[in-house]
């Protein structure tokens, strides 16, 4: 089937996604995180009634309006693309994610729209106490915001509290709070979230660091960096943990992913993990080849990561794809009957249904609902198809831990010299903090590779490959719009850019 | 208290430095998403191509049950 399909249109499709998603995510994260340290800067205000942190939160507060109005509404293009190229998914999931997109807008209408004013007009206008109220609940609603949106891609990674409605085609919600409390979609709030707190810290680490580079405002930049590294160490480390826990939800709903990140091919037990390697791009699911030309690996410590048991069993491609019967673990191929199954029982319930025979349709439909886990498998041709691709996977999952590691110690060392007094004393940290928010820009996306690229082929994990969620369109249309989207996020990212140094370069002083 | 919040939007308007570039950039951003991509290139598929949700959910499980037809 998946070689009659128009594979074409599907790949601009997912590229045209892909590029959306990655600008969208350049300014959301931004938004969530400095929305959070102006309201600790301000709450510093309000407790010490000191004008210098008023002066500094406005600083910041312009900064994230910046950022604010350039991102605000690029998330909508997300939207349109799902009607336009994925309209089989969008009807299919629009029960499921009716409620959460709703309550998002909702919570953003209410909560962004009605502080945002008081917080950038209300200086001078309302009590001290009124406007730090306004601050944070615009950090509140800004996340909130984010927690729906989240539960919705939860879902999409560990479809749960829903049933499959043959007659409309439709994902329908039957326990709204498995799908708010899916262990999957809170482990996958909490580590976006403390992620986006530590990128912004980052950025405010390269501003200051700037500054006391070109020894300008320098008590200023050093109260900012206090705050922001203090911030960011916390939230580097929650990371740590809550990327542990993601990893761990991942092996048990999503083994596929976790075996590609570690380009695992055949299972073990105690399983260790791989620090650091070189992948052999030769390497096939199911053949003798060796993965890796080089690598170190750390015993049993990824066994603990998925299972919490140094020595229990974690599978590789090669039993998820070809079946392990030692561990019990069924293969792709056996899916695929299973899959077919439930492909056949609602063509035949469909049939059924439209001549009128009752008995031939509940037969159909009996097939299906005892088929219907594995629908997902019965659209792939070959137990192959089912297998990410482990290179990208692979390394970004390193990009992003190596990476999330040094912004640990990059926060660390910042705070001791802050408290040692000899940061400006170091330019090269203060270059390399500098740097650090691109690098930091570099790790979100290259995790949200991980988590989007790593449930490949799959729209909804198991049920609904990209190549059936997708639109009956030829692959110029979607063509053209990417390059449109990529002229104008491009441009959007400059605008940012520039009103964004421009405000730097004037600093404080300039509010 | 309605006056106080108008007079808040009015002046905070009014007084915008680095806010006006800001709003005309909101703006030029939501016509060119709105009045141009959406009108005329993305369309929502389903609702273009199909009057009611009966034919819109027939075309789906089409797509389900027959995937290789019409996917072109």
């Amino acid at each position: 089937m998946i070689e009659q399909i128009d594979l074409t249109m599907v790949n601009w499709a997912r590229a045209t996604f892909a590029l959306t998603a990655m600008y969208h995510w350049i300014f959301v994260p931004l938004t969530l995180g400095l929305s959070f340290i102006c309201a600790f800067f301000e709450s510093i205000y309000v407790k010490t009634g000191d004008e210098q942190w008023k002066k500094l939160t406005r600083f910041w507060m312009t900064l994230f309006g910046i950022n604010f109005a350039i991102g605000v509404a690029t998330g909508i293009i997300l939207e349109f693309e799902f009607g336009t190229n994925w309209s089989n998914y969008s009807w299919m999931v629009g029960d499921i994610f009716g409620a959460p997109l709703a309550i998002e807008g909702l919570a953003a209408f209410f909560l962004e729209a009605t502080f945002f004013a008081v917080m950038f007009f209300g200086w001078n206008r309302v009590s001290k106490k009124a406007h730090l109220f306004a601050t944070w609940m615009v950090a509140v609603g800004s996340n909130l915001s984010a927690v729906w949106i989240l539960i919705a891609n939860g879902w999409m990674q560990n479809p749960v509290g829903m049933k499959f409605n043959p007659d409309l085609a439709r994902f329908e919600m039957t326990d709204f709070g498995a799908l708010v409390f899916s262990p999957v979609a809170i482990s996958h709030f909490v580590h976006v979230t403390s992620s986006a707190f530590l990128y912004a810290s980052l950025f405010v680490v390269a501003v200051s660091s700037w500054y006391l580079l070109k020894k300008r405002h320098i008590q200023f930049a050093k109260r900012s960096l206090t705050v922001a590294c203090t911030f960011g160490l916390l939230a580097s480390l929650f990371v740590a943990y809550t990327g542990d826990e993601h990893a761990y939800h991942a092996a048990n709903v999503q083994p596929m992913k976790l075996a590609a990140m570690e380009g695992l091919y055949d299972g073990e037990a105690p399983a260790g993990l791989v620090a650091a390697g070189l992948l052999n791009f030769s390497k096939k699911p199911g053949d003798d080849e060796d993965p890796f030309i080089f690598k170190v690996k750390i015993p049993m410590v990824l066994s603990l990561l998925a299972n919490r048991d140094i020595n229990s069993f974690v599978p590789g491609i090669n039993d998820l794809v070809y079946g392990n019967t030692a561990e019990n673990i069924m293969g792709v191929e056996e899916k695929m009957v299973r899959g077919k199954l439930a492909v056949a029982g609602l063509g035949d319930y469909k049939a059924a249904q439209n001549v009128g025979d009752q008995l031939a349709a509940s037969k159909a439909l009996t097939l299906f609902e005892k088929n219907s886990d594995y629908l997902g498998y019965g659209y792939l041709d070959s137990a192959e198809q089912a297998v990410p691709y482990v290179p990208l996977i692979f390394y970004s999952f390193r990009v992003m831990v190596g990476l999330g590691t040094f912004f640990i110690f990059l926060f660390a060392a910042y705070l001791y010299l802050l408290y040692k007094d000899q940061l400006e004393k170091q330019p090269l940290l203060l270059k390399l903090g500098a740097f650090s928010f691109f690098l930091g820009l570099v790790a979100h996306e290259a995790g949200w590779i991980v988590t989007e690229v790593g449930r490949q082929p799959w729209a909804i994990q198991d049920l609904l490959p990209v190549t059936i969620a997708r639109s009956n369109l030829d692959a110029g249309t979607v063509e053209v719009t990417f390059f449109m989207f990529l002229i104008l996020f491009t441009a959007l990212l400059i605008a940012e850019l520039k009103i964004m140094t421009k405000q730097i370069s004037i600093g404080p002083e300039g509010d | 208290m309605f006056k106080n919040a108008f007079y808040l939007y009015y002046d905070g308007f009014r007084s915008m430095v680095v806010g006006r570039t800001l709003w005309k950039i909101i703006f030029i951003k939501l016509f060119i998403m709105f009045a141009i991509l959406k009108v005329f290139f993305f369309p929502d598929f389903l609702a273009t191509n199909f009057a009611t949700d009966a034919e819109r959910a027939d075309h789906v499980l089409n797509n389900l049950t027959r995937p290789s037809s019409g996917n072109h």
